[in-house]
């Protein structure tokens, strides 16, 4: 960040790149290429602050948010927090800096083991580090756990099955607290809640930050809920940051295309709002972070490029305003309105591809990833 | 269900008192439906709204007939195009299906058949419903995938599921539910599993169709944004009931029902100001009482009163006409001022 902060940021990721190889072949593992799930992201957060990283599935958000905890490996880059680089730890020091950062998951069932209650997955942690001061040393602890994220006592002899969806999300996040961390990664952590629910975790991450003194990298798809809790949002897309500014500057006025383009997309509970705002339909899916676009990698779907630069020439993120990141050639220019957006059919006209032949080759790829099958990989 | 004023032509479907009950030995019987009513006219698009288990999905597959016959009791009535279907034949609802109604599923990925290219999929419709040959139904199948957005359709007819991605399957479902221009198109969730920027491609789609073909849609989802940019008019579900049904417009500026206000004031909104916390529903959704016993969200209702219960007002808390075009079921339900000129009054006198 550019904001000349007073103290060194909490978290300083730098570089940081994250690609994972494509096999093929039944008994040899051949290399066959690279996902690059992330592919070179700076940022850094800032103590107590919240970063909101959004972007659609598939951008990399997730890895990166992983990455930083060294859940996966990073292939390059730096990552550090508090002025250690997490990257080059290893053993015990990894084991002891991991305590300082913790993590909520998207799925609260899935992320709690069934067979414990709640006593035990919260006592878990502390006796892991040997921390708490003994048997009645972590029962207090627990006890003031489960009351500072709303849970009654009752709770602690109760395993995960027996809670609704918000309160699992509230033992994860108990569970995250357990060690005193001072940055918290939430990933989606309120995506698989209904919406009544989902305000009650949202007012419960915001008043645990202001109460303890968090740091937090929250990671989302919905971009409504991103702004309302963050300070700074960084919007992701095919494994790089193409915009990075304060929450309400960000939605106040979108400078990246994707941003606007994305922003333009998310329905509005309110008919009035929806009937009068700008939309920008994408021509198109997420091309494959296998065989990204050359140049901007947005350029294939973006309805300003233009006919120089942007097909091969990686743009850079830059400083458009004070605390304003933005990689795009042409910002300026779409900005003010010189340049005027095109249809998703002219774009695709334009790119002389259809509109969804991207996406196909993405669904290809991808698929056959994720499942493990193994079978050819068409290439354009 | 009354009549609603502003009602156009004949409806083209009329759900009453439609009642789903999910039996087990030995266990008191899940009233999944209880008592839903409504209709739906040619060129409308009615949206059914509330969160999971509220019964929205299953009154959408009791109106298909879609639901198991075994351990399900459906009960009330579902006419489409005056016939009725509850009790009706298998083999008049397997005639209907597909040609005269059609549905379109949340998840693409598991309604399509992983086995069996997208073209056959498409064509087998067409060829059940429609006198063609095979030749000329995948011509029709061409133009539909066409139709729906899908490049290069001829190529893509021979691919399978798994080589399409999320938002081309869906609008390949879209295309299938098309094959028979359908009167009544019902759509669950169908924009759920994608991405925003694929989700505005989809709605936009739905909303062409429905400008374009004259088809009914029922929109059933749990996001009140889907539902500000493509209802007309939206019924709110909860515990198996429809709780307010009102016109777009007045639903969003005016909910009645604490619940809709409650939904509403709990999602942070893209264009809202940012800072103040939201204020969320107490509780969760397994915080009810039965409808027997009176207002089913009353437990975590900040304005319950004494009378929301059964047993104290003598008489169970109904849907009740309220105002032209709403219907609520409430007896405390959201006040504002009388007439936007009482609003300006209170506005002055600040």
């Amino acid at each position: 960040m550019t904001a000349v902060p007073a103290a060194e940021p909490l978290l300083r990721v730098q570089g940081l790149e994250v690609h994972f190889p494509i096999k093929r072949g039944v008994f040899f593992d051949r290399t066959v290429g690279h996902v690059r799930a992330v592919d070179g992201v700076d940022l850094s957060i800032d103590r107590g602050t919240t970063y909101g990283l959004v972007g659609e599935s598939g951008c990399g958000k997730s890895t990166l948010g992983r990455a930083v905890l060294r859940l996966v490996e990073p292939t390059a880059g730096q990552v550090v927090f508090d002025g250690t680089d997490v990257a080059a730890l290893k053993g015990e020091p990894l084991r002891q800096m991991r305590r300082r950062m913790q993590m909520v998951f998207q799925d609260p069932l899935g992320s709690l083991d069934p067979r414990q209650n709640v006593e035990s997955l919260l006592s878990e942690p502390l006796k892991a580090h040997g921390l708490g001061g003994g048997t009645a040393g972590i029962a207090a602890r627990i006890r003031e756990l489960l009351d500072s994220v709303g849970l009654p006592a009752a709770a602690l002899r109760r395993y995960p099955h027996e809670f609704s969806g918000g309160q699992r999300q509230r033992i994860g996040i108990a569970r995250a607290l357990t060690l005193e961390p001072d940055l918290l990664i939430a990933d989606e952590p309120v995506s698989a809640l209904d919406v009544s629910v989902q305000a009650q975790v949202v007012n419960l991450l915001e008043e645990l930050q202001e109460r303890l003194g968090l740091t937090y990298l929250v990671i989302a798809h919905d971009l409504a809920v991103v702004r309302h809790i963050s300070d700074v949002v960084g919007v992701m897309y095919l494994g790089s940051l193409v915009e990075q500014a304060p929450a309400d500057d960000l939605y106040e006025q979108p400078l990246h295309p994707y941003t606007r383009a994305l922003m333009s997309a998310v329905p509005v509970p309110d008919p009035v709002v929806e009937a009068g705002r700008e939309r920008i339909l994408l021509a198109g899916d997420l091309p494959s972070p296998a065989n990204p676009p050359s140049g901007c990698r947005f350029h294939t779907r973006c309805p300003w490029r233009q006919e120089t630069r942007c097909d091969d020439e990686v743009p850079v993120l830059r400083e458009l305003a004070p605390g304003r990141l933005v990689s795009c050639h042409w910002a300026e220019e779409v900005r003010d309105g010189v340049l005027r957006p095109k249809s998703p059919e002219e774009v695709a006209a334009t790119q002389g591809v259809s509109v969804g032949r991207t996406g196909v080759e993405t669904a290809l790829e991808s698929d056959a990833l994720v499942q493990g099958v193994d079978q050819p990989i068409e290439r354009t | 269900m009354q009549p609603l004023s502003a009602m156009p032509a004949e409806p083209v479907l009329e759900v009453e008192e439609l009642a789903v009950r999910f039996t087990r030995r030995g266990e008191q019987p899940t009233r999944a439906v209880d008592g839903v009513s409504f209709t739906v006219a040619p060129g409308e698009t009615v949206g059914l709204v509330g969160e999971s288990g509220c019964g929205k999905s299953v009154t959408s597959l009791a109106v298909m007939g879609l639901l198991p016959r075994r351990g399900v009791e459906v009960s009330g009535s579902v006419r489409f195009q005056g016939q009725e279907l509850v009790g009706a034949p298998d083999a008049t609802l397997r005639r209907l299906r597909g040609a005269d109604m059609a549905m379109v599923f949340q998840d693409p990925l598991s309604s399509l058949n992983p086995t069996v290219p997208i073209g056959t999929q498409v064509t087998e419709v067409l060829l059940e419903h429609r006198d063609l040959s095979r030749k000329e139904a995948t011509d029709e199948a061409t133009g539909l995938l066409d139709k729906v957005g899908i490049p290069d359709p001829r190529r893509r007819l021979k691919e399978y599921p798994h080589q399409l991605s999320g938002g081309m399957r869906q609008r390949a479902l879209i295309a299938m539910a098309l094959a028979c221009s359908p009167r009544l198109l019902i759509a669950d969730e169908p924009t759920t599993a994608l991405d925003v920027t694929i989700q505005a491609q989809i709605l936009e789609l739905l909303r062409e169709l429905v400008v374009d073909t004259g088809t009914a849609l029922v929109m059933i989802t749990h996001d009140l944004g889907v539902v500000a940019g493509l209802c007309d008019r939206v019924h709110v579900m909860y515990a198996g009931k429809i709780i307010e049904t009102a016109d777009r417009h007045d639903l969003f500026a005016r909910p009645r029902q604490p619940y809709t206000g409650g939904l509403l004031a709990s999602v942070p909104r893209l264009d809202g100001g940012r800072g103040a916390p939201l204020t969320p529903i107490r509780g969760s959704a397994r915080d009810t009482i039965p409808w027997a016993e009176g207002c089913a969200f009353a437990p975590r209702c900040d304005n319950a009163q004494d009378d929301c219960l059964t047993e104290v007002a003598g008489s169970t808390v109904s849907l009740e006409p309220d105002g032209p075009g709403r219907e609520l079921r409430c007896r405390h339900p959201i006040q504002y001022p009388p007439s936007p000129a009482g609003a300006t009054a209170l506005g002055a006198a600040r």
